[in-house]
């Protein structure tokens, strides 16, 4: 291997220090956050019932309530942070976010369709997976029948114009909805939380999002290559409209199943790319892995703070958003290029 | 090997020009000269196959360009946009391996002997010592000659320059023609056959290029630099006064008057080319 080009692609030394440091931390902060809350455990406590040995109490504690919530809060991290990955490469965009072919707004109204029928928790996830995967879907098929030479722009442009509508329903939804009983409910799931998170729960999204992983890793330098724009990219041998047509059904799909867990959490998608890059640089097959341990662990911190800093649970989005739109700020400050 | 046949280009229900031809092998040295709006841009979008023709074919290695895939297209002939900024910072080497896509696979990556290519792509044109630089903080000339190394990266016997000069200062123009005429003249052994447009004409006699002379879509001269870029084709082309001279050392150079022209006739010319 040649001087200094080790450091050019796939996963370098460097690379590979860094993203073993991040594993380290993670299971650090995942052990942490397993110990911390109502019911204190100290390390050794933790341990035996991680191992399944010592107190009754502790273990029911460890096995049920604190382990799916800390899973969950890597799954809904990573998942959002690769999508938004991914959407920022193919949309040549560092301020993009994984909702913005409105993926949010339709598991958004999926759910909210679902709580106002009142249907069982899984059925209400199940209605949102689906509600984001079609408003994405529909998103695609509008945009492929509009005559325009900037197929990117288009995309973007027809997402936010069914995203809005998906809002308008989903408002329509919530002045018809209860006001004591049902409404509650929507606006608790439209913040996001992992309040009542179950093993139950993680079960279909963790291989869903695996599933979209998968293509997004494999295609990690094609989506480079499509950052450079659609002409770029297909003179340089890509068949542009399959190969996005791929990235925006596998980050749609992650984006998708972790809404349907955890409702809508914003920012995380937009913000953890970019310290990412920070860190890595943009190309994808270093990109991908780096955003995936940082969006984990950023999100357990900060579900783990929604649990312990107040006797009440703090929505997810509240948190994301509180700590996201300044740095959001910081970003723009700095004098990001925004379109090309 | 390309060829073009009775081409009309334009978007859509838009034509922009018509009845082109042209024929570019190995060696070839092919500049496209002609007013801003002519229609040169859309030709090589054309050319390279990234905007249907409206009639006509274009051949690209003996088969029509819409019958090959992207890939197969990548392979055989490589563009040279002009010097762009991307999104993203990536390093020089990493722009320069892009060029390497259409020899993976579906999934692939760049591999060891892909770094080579791109490593030796860059010394080639002097570069070398910016393959870890971030490229969107390079100067316009570095930019264009990092996409130049792409290019050569991509081992495409055939080149497309859209403006390769535009934007480059005065010693970046003659670096880069310089390196234009080694590429073609590495044709014995390497065969690179190479489109460019250009506003300068005094590069297609630097480059002792072929010249195809288009005005309003159409082609109205075609030939050897020195047959085709004569003071009277130039001054009806971009409306104004040239003369062709010979220098000392035997190179000719075109010299616009600056006099000023019939106000009027300049004004409607502007007008039909926008």
């Amino acid at each position: 291997m040649g001087r200094g080009t080790t450091a050019t692609i796939g996963l370098s030394k460097p690379v590979l220090t860094l993203a073993g440091g991040l594993t380290i931390c993670l299971a650090l902060l995942a052990f942490g956050a397993v110990m911390i809350g109502p019911y204190g455990l100290t390390p050794g406590q933790t341990l035996a019932a991680l191992v399944g040995r010592g107190d009754r109490q502790a273990q029911i504690v460890v096995w049920n309530i604190r382990l799916p919530r800390v899973a969950a809060a890597l799954l809904v991290g990573a998942a959002l942070a690769a999508a938004g990955a991914s959407y920022q490469a193919l949309f040549r965009n560092p301020l993009v976010s994984p909702d913005i072919l409105g993926v949010s707004a339709g598991a958004g109204l999926g759910a909210v369709a679902g709580i106002f029928l009142s249907l069982p928790v899984a059925a209400i996830q199940a209605s949102a997976f689906v509600g984001g995967m079609v408003a994405v879907g529909f998103v695609t098929l509008v945009a492929s029948m509009v005559q325009n030479t900037d197929r990117t722009l288009t995309l973007v442009l027809i997402g936010v114009v069914i995203g809005a509508l998906a809002g308008a329903a989903t408002s329509l939804l919530k002045v018809m909805a209860d006001p004591y009983d049902q409404l509650p409910a929507i606006t608790f799931w439209l913040l996001g939380s992992l309040a009542a998170i179950t093993t139950e729960d993680i079960r279909p999204a963790l291989p869903m999002v695996l599933v979209g992983l998968v293509p997004l890793a494999l295609l990690r330098w094609k989506i480079n290559v499509l950052s450079l724009g659609d002409e770029e990219a297909r003179a340089l041998g890509i068949e542009v409209g399959r190969t996005r047509f791929l990235v925006i059904a596998s980050a749609t799909l992650i984006t998708a199943s972790v809404t349907a867990l955890a409702g809508v959490v914003g920012w995380v998608g937009l913000v953890i790319p970019h310290i990412a890059r920070m860190l890595v640089g943009p190309s994808f097959g270093r990109l991908l892995p780096v955003s995936v341990l940082i969006g984990a662990g950023y999100l357990l911190i900060v579900d783990t703070l929604a649990r312990t800093i107040a006797q009440v649970e703090v929505p997810l989005g509240i948190l994301t958003a509180v700590i996201g739109a300044p740095f959001f700020v910081w970003l723009l400050a700095r004098g990001r290029r925004g379109w090309s | 090997m390309l060829e073009a046949r009775n081409l009309a280009i334009g978007y859509g229900a838009t034509k922009i020009g018509s009845d082109l031809s042209l024929r570019l092998g190995s060696g070839d040295i092919l500049c496209l000269l002609g007013p801003n709006g002519c229609g040169k841009t859309t030709l090589f979008r054309t050319l390279l196959g990234l905007l249907p023709a409206l009639a006509g074919t274009v051949m690209l290695g003996g088969r029509p360009i819409t019958a090959q895939s992207r890939a197969e297209i990548a392979r055989q002939i490589a563009y040279v946009p002009q010097a762009h900024a991307p999104p993203f910072p990536f390093e020089a080497i990493e722009v320069v391996l892009m060029g390497r896509t259409a020899r993976l696979g579906l999934f692939g990556q760049p591999g060891q002997r892909d770094r080579e290519v791109a490593r030796s792509a860059m010394d080639r044109l002097g570069i070398g010592d910016l393959a870890h630089r971030d490229y969107s903080r390079l100067s316009g000339g570095q930019r264009q000659l990092v996409l130049i190394a792409r290019a050569l990266a991509q081992e495409a016997p055939l080149i497309v320059m859209d403006e390769p000069t535009a934007s480059l200062d005065f010693g970046n123009q003659a670096q880069v023609l310089a390196h234009i005429s080694a590429l073609s003249h590495a044709a014995a052994t390497e065969g690179c056959g190479v489109v460019l447009s250009t506003h300068d004409p005094d590069q297609a006699f630097a480059l002792d290029a072929y010249v195809l002379l288009m005005k309003g879509g159409q082609a109205c001269a075609h030939g050897p630099a020195q047959d085709v870029l004569t003071g009277d084709t130039l001054s009806t082309v971009y409306g104004i006064a040239v003369s062709v001279e010979t220098t000392t050392s035997g190179r000719k150079v075109c010299l616009p008057s600056l006099v000023r022209q019939s106000a009027p006739t300049m004004t409607s010319d502007a007008l039909t080319m926008a």
